[in-house]
């Protein structure tokens, strides 16, 4: 039999992949871990699953998955502010990805919020039974409802592609800038106010990370997070769903690297002059010396400085492994800052043995949380169109 | 270095505040050209 033969003989459709793949496997059980949890928690309350007492009323489900997450999900606002509204049409293909991750981001940071708060059908309480408009959660709850409500809007259109709905997918297009600037303004609002909400707490937060600039520091160092965030999920895009990417996508892949790169290495840069700026303007140089300022120092240091120093050398060099790498670390360097703020200098003058540490439990649905994240970006990138422009649109890109 | 009143307070913190803005302001000049000096348009 000649080869032309044998290869007509082979069956025409690919072989049917394993359900039982090491992703697949993994993320079952942690889903499934978690599932079991959810149910002790919203049975046996919070004292069933978590280490929270009255000293520390906010754990890591407020520290890493609302307050990291709110920062990290920021990539959403920053690209699009710089491709509609900056005309950076170059980045045009991180838009996509940056407001399906922002999206998802802000979804899950509402579910990690029902599991700290409880009772979620008193979710919409905010506006509809409370007299505490002045309240900066109020602010923070209202910008986080219409905040997601408008990551939505910008997603459908991805979705709509895909579901043949291509009357209503034209007429949410055309909204494409309004929806932008509201974001920008919105995201504005609620991410310096997440700062803002430590300002009630001066005895209780180190004063090296106490500084009536908190709002400031949390927009700026979420713009970081942002931009960061794009480069990371980006790097793992293009690893794991590179046959999923059109041309355009992968030609665009390391320009958008080293324009991210090089504007967080300057937002990076002015973060760190107005940090010592805030210990200037409090004179708080001398807790420098203690141990907890050792511990500032490796934040400032290690996640601030070095990010800004290893960004720039990355962009200068066109260096993209380099880039690649400090945007794990610039991520890891926000959520410590978060972890910081929220748990690690906060109640700082309570004794060790006093101090919060997470119940396994809190730990295991931060990580379900996560997983969910990941395994719903997994199923919507590999059926609509986010990392290529979808056949019957291709010109409108 | 201690303070007796709010004045002084003020007047030692926001001297040293704007001696390091200066210094802020031509760092940044720097790590601009650093930044950008290889960049070919």
């Amino acid at each position: 039999m000649s080869d032309e033969a044998v290869l007509n003989t082979k069956p025409i459709t690919p072989p049917a992949q394993s359900l039982y793949t090491p992703f697949n496997v993994i993320a079952g059980i942690i889903l499934i871990v978690g599932f079991i949890i959810t149910i002790r928690r919203f049975t046996g309350g919070l004292d069933a699953v978590t280490n929270l007492n009255d000293n520390y009323p906010w754990g890591i489900w407020i520290g890493f998955d609302l307050l990291a997450g709110v920062a990290l999900a920021a990539g959403g606002f920053v690209t699009s502010a710089a491709v509609y509204i900056f005309g950076m049409k170059r980045y045009h293909s991180a838009v996509r990805p940056a407001i399906l991750t922002g999206f998802l981001g802000y979804a899950l940071v509402v579910i990690a919020l029902h599991y700290d708060v409880g009772r979620p059908w008193r979710l919409p309480y905010p506006f509809i039974a409370q007299q505490g408009t002045t309240s900066i959660l109020f602010e923070v709850a209202a910008c986080v409802a219409l905040y997601l409500t408008v990551l939505f809007i910008e997603f459908s259109p991805a979705a709509m592609e895909w579901l043949g709905l291509r009357r209503a997918r034209n007429i949410v297009v055309k909204l494409t800038m309004l929806l932008t600037i509201f974001g920008v303004i919105l995201s504005t609002l609620h991410q310096s106010s997440l700062g803002a909400m430590f300002l009630m707490a001066p005895s209780k937060l180190h004063p090296l990370w106490y500084s009536s600039y908190l709002p400031v520091y949390f927009f700026i160092s979420s713009i970081i997070a942002g931009l960061s965030m794009v480069i990371f999920e980006s790097s793992l895009s293009h690893r794991y769903f590179a046959h999923k990417m059109d041309e355009a996508h992968l030609n665009e892949k390391e320009g958008i690297a080293f324009g991210f790169a090089k504007a967080a290495a300057l937002v990076l840069f002015g973060y760190f002059a107005i940090k010592v700026v805030g210990i200037a303007m409090d004179n708080n140089w001398h807790y420098l010396t203690t141990s907890y300022g050792t511990w500032f120092l490796v934040e400032m240091l290690g996640f601030v400085a070095l990010p800004c120093f290893l960004y720039a050398v990355g962009a200068r060099e066109k260096n993209l492994n380099l880039i690649k790498w400090t945007s794990a670390l610039t991520v890891f360097g926000i959520v410590l800052n978060r972890l910081n703020i929220c748990l690690i200098a906060y109640n700082y003058h309570l004794p060790a043995d006093e101090k919060y540490v997470p119940h396994w439990m809190e730990i295991a649905i931060s990580l379900f949380i996560v997983t969910l994240g990941v395994v719903a970006f997994r199923f919507i990138v590999t059926r609509m169109p986010i990392l290529y422009a979808h056949p019957d649109y291709q010109d409108e890109h | 270095m201690e303070f007796y009143t709010l004045q002084e307070f003020l007047t030692y913190t926001k001297g040293i505040a704007y001696l390091l803005i200066a210094a802020i302001l031509v760092s940044v000049t720097g790590f601009w050209l650093f930044l950008t000096d290889r960049d070919e348009d």
